[in-house]
């Protein structure tokens, strides 16, 4: 498991694919990546989970802690490529109200 | 650095009365470690799809289950205590795969978790792992003490 990192330069967005898990055991990486994008200035982000196989309540818990510190300033974190029992998991939290959730990165992206 | 999981997997033939089926119990010890969960998790869900359980079933809903279940149990159950191991017990049926997570911590009483769904919890960053739980899996159950879950996803 890890996460990939980039920049859409002409969004000014930082894309963060998941690729494998999203739980207990790593969820702390993905906040430092994002608190570090955060001290360096950015503030749009992307959660990219095409290749994310299952996420916990602990993977879920660290989304919204990071979207509220984010829109706390100015930015704002959405979502990407979930399948549908990922989504599944956001619907039953009633998350996916919290959430901007498109279909694919690359829509995420120019929806900026 | 966290010592290799030792799984145990043991196939029992169970004679019903309409015939016979073959129930695979898979035993897990694992050690009080969230580095570990995945792992362990990993680990059981290959097991239940080389025991026949349908790939969704083993890929998501048992892998998101189960790690809840870890997850609840290393930190609340034995409050990150390295001493206290987490016991996992597997039981791949005909009709049921059913999970037992079993920690060593005083327990708790399961009707005292609030709704991560209300409005003044919604957006909190914790709280919702037992919730998902109870709604992914079909049927589960603790026992008296509260130290001990019962997760049953039924096959059919």
């Amino acid at each position: 498991m890890s996460f990939t990192v980039r920049k859409d330069e002409m969004k000014d967005v930082v894309v963060i694919g998941v690729d494998g898990q999203l739980i207990v055991g790593n969820r702390h990486d993905l906040k430092k990546k994002v608190l570090d994008a955060l001290d360096a200035g950015d503030r749009r982000f992307v959660v990219d989970f095409t290749a994310t196989g299952y996420i916990d309540s602990s993977g879920l818990g660290v989304l919204v802690s990071l979207a509220k510190k984010i829109r706390e300033m100015g930015g704002d974190l959405r979502l990407a490529g979930l399948n549908d029992d990922l989504r599944t998991l956001f619907e039953l939290t009633k998350l996916d109200t919290l959430f901007t959730i498109m279909d694919s990165a690359e829509e995420a992206v120019a929806a900026f | 650095m966290t010592a290799p999981l030792r799984l145990v997997v043991r196939r029992r033939e169970t004679a019903v009365l309409e015939g016979s089926g073959r129930t695979v119990e898979i035993l897990l010890r694992v050690p009080t470690d969230l580095d570990a969960v995945e792992e362990a998790v990993d680990l059981v869900a290959r097991h239940c799809l080389a025991s026949g359980v349908p790939p969704r079933a083993a890929r998501f809903v048992m892998r998101v289950v189960l790690c809840e279940a870890l997850a609840n149990a290393i930190q609340y159950g034995n409050r990150f205590d390295t001493s206290k191991r987490v016991d996992v017990r597997v039981e791949v049926a005909a009709e049921a795969v059913t999970l037992h997570v079993r920690d060593e911590g005083a327990g708790f009483d399961p009707t005292t978790i609030p709704d991560p769904t209300a409005s003044n919890r919604i957006d909190a960053d914790k709280g919702r792992g037992l919730f998902l739980i109870r709604k992914l899996a079909d049927e589960v159950r603790f026992n008296d003490r509260g130290n001990a879950i019962c997760m049953i996803l039924n096959r059919a």
